[in-house]
């Protein structure tokens, strides 16, 4: 970072000498300060799962700022980086998908509304007038074409993935994610798997409380994109957290 | 405009087209009168006729044919008229079935949209028919009106629902309800069956006199059909039966002679 | 007759009309879809050659009924949204798609288009299929659909003889048949038969010259011959 202060990290509007847009590059760094994200494609679906850090104890738990968002039917998403962005980003892809229903009366694939959300984010790289999404945002979902997980980076650049980790704890979920078989996991075991990377990850970042949050997708789920459900979800965190214990 | 949803479907001007052969109805020729006003709302073409609908013990069921008719040419002979909104909610067209699906599309969106929000709110009946309330009057004070009677049955927390919206944003709730020729001639028998027996009629009991009222009408109305589908909204949510078939009955016929004293 | 300019006055005066025999038919591989070629103006054949069986997609086909600068404006259109849609998501758009977009333009301009469109043709998803886009701009999907002018003459034939699961040389005459009984009837109607049959293969063009088409009753005048036939036996018995 030695262009820092030569002027030139002030706009995305202006390169450096030599060819980086820096405000994109902070962009980045303000996802890698986030709790972890993780989206796991497998046989049957698509799992995602955020590592939500909670700020103070005085919050309601469970009740609000969900990282994880409903873009259609069968679609979801969830943001690493800052929430409001995030959520910014959600709205849009909830309008794309649903502008692709109205145009073509059938339901967009995951990759249509990547496409648009891409293109979207991008054009925030352009002008000096605005700043570049500080998020990275995992798509998911399932559509006529079977389980399609997409990462569109702060830069507006994405790209398909079997597995996807995003945020503070990446490298060490990545490392995990690759000693899975994931195209022959189920949907209901891969929501084992990512509770159980999310929990591992977060050894990293013990001061801070956090709460696991899960969505999936799938052939248990009708083809429709909801929360898992709550005793799934408290069985795979107990195994979870049962795992950690044995692995120290 | 023709306010009188009955006369949707019928035959066109009988002046010139007696025989019903012309196939395309007569549609506004936008021509320009002596005013310089132009006719700018449309008229039905593709036309679903009657549908019929009660309230019974476990929640609401409601009935309508498979026709899409083209004036008096029944063009389209699987056509279902209802269409589930959500877990809770059934809606029943009749009048023009192109209106109809443009219905459909808002509402499945409108499904989608609400699903999205995942705050664990779904929308009931209730909502649902205030929405096409606001939509039908809204769409007919642009002189612009989508031309449909819509009949709204759900079940959701406990409460029955079953509500009519016509293309004028006209809206009203009874425990038995029924569009265009329907209201003139299941309404009564349907009134006769289930008023004041709503919370004990049993499933069987309230399919059979929605049966009972579509083979009056199939008898009675031109534009009918006797394939048709039975929906039901309870507890457990929304069911649309397969088409079924009616048993009509002519057997009755056979010894007519003449139209009078004709003997043979 | 001011009451008469009414209903014919659908068309805008001097408008050229597809008065028209138009058909698709799915059957197990793909679709046949056919028409007559025949374009009036009131009653002068304006072309009688016409091809009324429209490209829109390397699989996908339209027959167009109603008026004809409606039907070529609409069909245009949405072969540039197709051609879009194979460049901008990278695959081939279904059939679905297309009538969607057929039924966007016709149901929200329903009050100035006067077009009946049958948009029919393979794709990978549903294989072949058939969708029906009537005057208000509805949507239906059928394993057969007629429409235009004359189709209201054949109803009863294809009711009559349809069967699920044919293969395509019957499909071909079935469309051959249906097309030249309604080309027999409706003034409207005329001239030659063009059909495409449409498979994952291709597209295969085929042609039935107007003095090659099937032919069935021609109608006879009984009357005026039975009363000839039995003068003549009188003046026999009488001579």
């Amino acid at each position: 970072m030695t262009s820092i202060g030569t002027g030139y990290d002030l706009s995305a509007s202006t390169y450096s000498p030599d060819g980086r847009i820096f405000q994109v590059e902070y962009a980045s760094k303000a996802v890698d300060n986030s709790g972890t994200t993780i989206g796991l494609r497998v046989k049957d679906g698509i799992v995602l799962a955020v590592e939500k850090l909670v700020h103070s104890k005085l919050l309601v738990p469970g009740a609000s700022n969900r990282r994880i968002q409903t873009i259609d039917k069968h679609i979801g998403l969830a943001t690493a980086g800052y929430l409001a962005d995030g959520r910014h980003l959600a709205n849009r892809a909830r309008s794309e998908a649903s502008n692709f229903r109205e145009f073509y009366h059938s339901p967009p694939q995951v990759k249509d509304v990547t496409e648009r959300l891409g293109q979207y984010v991008q054009v925030y790289t352009l002008y000096s007038s605005v700043r570049p999404f500080g998020v990275s945002t995992i798509l998911g979902g399932v559509d006529k074409t079977g389980p399609n997980l997409y990462v569109v980076e702060p830069s507006g650049v994405f790209f398909g993935y079997h597995g996807a980790a995003v945020g503070k704890g990446r490298q060490l979920a990545k490392a995990e994610l690759e000693k899975l078989k994931l195209a022959e996991l189920s949907t209901r075991e891969a929501v084992f798997e990512v509770a159980r990377i999310i929990h591992l990850v977060h050894e990293d970042n013990k001061e801070k409380e956090f709460e696991l949050e899960m969505s999936w997708i799938g052939a248990e789920t009708q083809g429709i994109f909801l929360p898992v459900p709550k005793d799934l979800h408290q069985e795979a965190e107990e195994k979870a957290k049962a795992a950690l214990d044995n692995f120290e | 405009m023709d306010h009188f949803p009955t006369n949707w479907g019928r035959p066109r001007n009988d002046a010139f087209d007696a025989y019903g052969t012309y196939p395309i109805q007569q549609r506004p020729n936008n021509i320009k009168d002596n005013f310089n006003g132009v006719q700018r709302t449309q008229q039905p073409i593709v036309t679903g006729t009657s549908v019929l609908a009660i309230k019974y013990k476990d929640g609401i069921m409601m009935a309508a044919d498979n026709l899409a008719s083209y004036g008096s040419l029944a063009r389209f002979k699987d056509v279902q008229r209802l269409h589930a909104v959500g877990n809770h909610t059934v809606l029943g067209a009749s009048g023009d079935m192109s209106d109809f699906q443009y219905i459909q599309s808002l509402l499945d969106d409108l499904i989608i949209e609400e699903f999205t929000e995942q705050d664990e709110h779904t929308l009931g009946p209730a909502e649902i028919h205030e929405y096409l309330s606001q939509l039908m009057y809204g769409r007919r004070s642009k002189l612009n009106p989508l031309w449909n009677s819509l009949l709204v049955g759900g079940y959701k927390d406990g409460k029955r629902f079953l509500a009519y919206v016509d293309l004028l944003g006209t809206t009203y709730s009874a425990s038995t309800i029924a569009t265009g020729y329907g209201s003139y001639i299941a309404q009564p028998l349907l009134r006769k069956a289930v008023e004041g027996r709503e919370d004990t009629l049993t499933e069987r009991e309230a399919q059979a006199i929605l049966e009972e009222s579509l083979l009056v009408l199939f008898y009675r109305d031109a534009r009918s059909l006797d394939k048709y589908q039975i929906a039901k909204v309870t507890e457990s949510g929304v069911s649309i039966s397969e088409s079924m078939a009616l048993r009509t009955s002519w057997s009755f016929a056979e010894g007519i002679r003449g139209y009078g004293a004709q003997t043979q | 007759m001011e009451a008469l300019s009414v209903d014919i006055g659908r068309l805008k005066s001097g408008e050229v009309n597809l008065g028209t025999s138009i058909m698709a038919v799915q059957f197990k591989d793909g679709v046949i879809i056919g028409a007559d070629s025949r374009t009036t103006t009131g009653a002068y054949i304006a072309n009688r050659v016409t091809d009324k069986l429209t490209y829109v997609h390397d699989r996908i086909y339209c027959c167009r009924s109603g008026s004809a600068a409606d039907t070529q404006a609409v069909a245009d259109i949405v072969h540039y949204y197709l051609q879009m849609y194979k460049q901008h998501m990278g695959r081939e758009p279904s059939v679905h798609t297309a009538a969607s977009l057929f039924q966007n333009i016709c149901y929200q301009n329903k009050d100035a288009l006067s077009a009946g469109i049958i948009v029919a043709g393979w794709d990978k998803e549903d294989g072949p299929s058939v969708y029906n886009i009537p005057l208000g701009g509805g949507i239906f999907r059928q394993p057969w659909a007629i429409g235009g002018s004359g189709s209201t003459y054949v109803y009863g034939y294809c009711d009559a003889t349809y069967q699920e699961g044919w293969g395509k040389d019957e499909t071909i005459e079935f469309v051959k048949n249906t097309l030249s009984l309604a080309m027999a009837r409706d003034g409207s109607s005329g001239g030659v038969i063009r059909m495409c049959v449409i498979t994952e293969g291709g597209v295969e063009r085929l042609f039935v010259p107007g003095d090659r088409l099937p032919k069935f009753w021609q109608g006879q005048e009984v009357i005026g011959k039975t009363f000839k036939a039995a003068a003549d036996t009188e003046m026999i018995v009488e001579g």
